[in-house]
């Protein structure tokens, strides 16, 4: 099944799937990033803002779980849903993984989530943050 | 000089759910209650505006088709819940400043049933799961929490004041107490925002005339002394624009501070000077984040707030007396002007069972989708 970002530009998806990263705007007049992408900064208005790509480390500012079913969405239940804080010095609203884990300042990395299949049968994928395993769990496993 | 604005009259329909009426039914209503009662013959005045968010084309001009008075220029206003709020701005700048001397206000909504769903959010966002309002709310609720000392008691103490006064409200759409031990069993929608901590979308209309001249017949006038709408400034990743990225380091007024930074502006008037507030509770925590951004109560201290009983009936400012959106629900073009006609009621001394005793200044506020913030403020003499 052919892998298809749920959107264009928001991340690189690469065939290793940890190799992927989100996708923002940096601009050089105000030194501010901006997720998603656009040549227009947002903050200051200049044009020619660059693409970089953002840290695959944060940590969750705030986290909740979408437990029912939103309108328009046909994608696993239940998610976590929050805010990431990257080092870059921007903040991301993200899905995110196992929200039962994770309190304010969980680690987390970046991940892809897959969706299931789109009408046309593609695996339709998006973004995600994932907390780090928690010290000693390796050692359980 | 800018002149006087008063409410001359004003009319409602009731907040709820209306199999059978049409969005220009509820306006017609809360239209015509308000012209019968501004006694100003067919029409009377120069210029309308409308707040709706889901009425479609020239809702506005529909009511007023219906009711034969046409003619005037006819504005329909979106501004997202705080569409109505937006509404009465225009129509008290243009009083202010002598363009009309009588100007009417109206505002309606026929909510779809369920979970908030506007053309705001690309189809992408919510197939991400990305656009999920309810959750919005409660990444608020929890930032509030970590900020200034809120528990999920304050939150259920929030609902359980506002359905207590709404019980006294024949406009509002949920007229029962409950405990706070029901609002803490009540199903969870997004931690910790559960079922009764949150408003319901629904139906209803609200109308104001307002009028240059004092309007005839008994004291106290009610006239409108700020109305100001904002919109945010980038940064806040959890502002009410609902962006998908926000600076790390933000410390960026919100559209809420603004807007109640230009209204005590306008008004000459503080915190201090409130005798009674109807305020943006669409959730538990919006009404507490509400206290601190109107600087009803210090930062941090909101919970406290609550846990005093500070906006009680009882307290030293009470908030909601109408029972707020968490009793009557949120028609979002009409939830302003709503809030509004309470205010001229409590000022007037005509709000019943849920009087404010002595009140003589008033704050509305609502803030949402854009974002979005309203903050009016009334005074009787």
């Amino acid at each position: 099944m052919a892998r298809r970002a749920i959107r264009d530009g928001l991340f690189t998806m690469p065939d290793d799937p940890g190799a992927a990263r989100l996708l923002a705007g940096y601009c050089a007049a105000c030194a501010r990033m901006t997720f998603p992408a656009q040549a227009l900064c947002p903050c200051c208005g200049a044009d020619g803002c660059e693409s970089r790509a953002l840290s695959p480390d944060g940590v969750v500012e705030v986290c909740t779980t979408v437990l029912n079913r939103p309108p328009g969405y046909d994608g696993p239940l239940p998610f976590g849903f929050g805010v990431v804080e990257l080092p870059d010095g921007i903040r991301i609203i993200s899905r995110i993984r196992e929200p039962d884990r994770v309190v304010p300042g969980t680690p987390v990395r970046f991940a892809l989530d897959h969706l299931g299949a789109d009408a046309d049968g593609n695996d339709l994928v998006t973004y995600a943050f994932a907390p780090l395993p928690a010290p000693g769990r390796w050692g359980r496993d | 000089m800018r002149r006087s604005v008063y409410v001359a009259a004003v009319g409602m329909h009731p907040f709820g759910r209306f199999d059978g009426k049409t969005i220009v039914d509820l306006g017609v209503a809360a239209v015509h209650e308000a012209l019968r009662a501004a006694g100003g013959g067919h029409g009377g005045f120069q210029a309308a505006f409308c707040g709706t968010v889901y009425g479609g084309v020239a809702a506005g001009h529909q009511v007023l088709t219906a009711l034969g008075v046409t003619g005037m220029p006819i504005v329909n206003v979106e501004a997202g819940c705080a569409s109505g709020g937006a509404a009465l701005g225009l129509a008290t700048q243009a009083i202010a400043a002598g363009a009309y001397d009588t100007v009417l206000v109206f505002g309606m909504e026929k909510m779809p049933r369920g979970v908030i769903r506007s053309s705001f959010f690309e189809p992408w966002r919510e197939q991400a799961g990305l656009a999920v309002t309810p959750a919005y709310f409660a990444l608020r609720a929890q930032r509030l929490m970590r900020d200034s000392g809120v528990t999920v008691e304050h939150l259920a103490h929030v609902s359980v004041k506002n359905h207590r006064h709404g019980v006294h409200n024949p406009y509002a759409m949920f007229r029962k107490e409950f405990s706070a031990e029901a609002v803490l069993r009540s199903p969870m929608v997004c931690d910790p925002l559960r079922l009764y901590m949150m408003c319901s979308p629904n139906e209803g209309a609200a109308a104001v005339v307002l009028s240059a001249m004092p309007p005839p017949g008994a004291t106290p006038h009610v006239r409108v002394v700020a109305a100001t709408l904002r919109s945010h400034l980038p940064g806040n990743v959890l502002g009410e624009h609902t962006p998908l990225s926000g600076l790390a380091v933000v410390d960026v007024p919100s559209p809420t501070e603004l807007a109640a930074r230009d209204a005590y502006e306008a008004a000459g008037l503080g915190p201090d000077d409130l005798d009674v507030v109807e305020l943006q509770d669409t959730d538990s925590a919006r009404e507490l984040l509400s206290y601190e951004e109107l600087g009803l109560c210090p930062a941090g201290a909101a919970g406290q707030w609550i846990a005093d009983g500070r906006t009680e009936m009882t307290g030293t400012l009470p908030v909601n007396p109408s029972g707020g959106l968490l009793s009557k629900g949120e028609p979002l073009g009409a939830s302003g002007l709503g809030q509004v006609v309470e205010l001229y009621w409590q000022l007037r001394g005509e709000a019943g069972a849920r009087q404010v005793p002595d009140a003589r200044v008033a704050l509305a506020h609502t803030v949402g989708r854009g974002a979005n913030a309203s903050v009016v403020i009334l005074v009787s003499d």
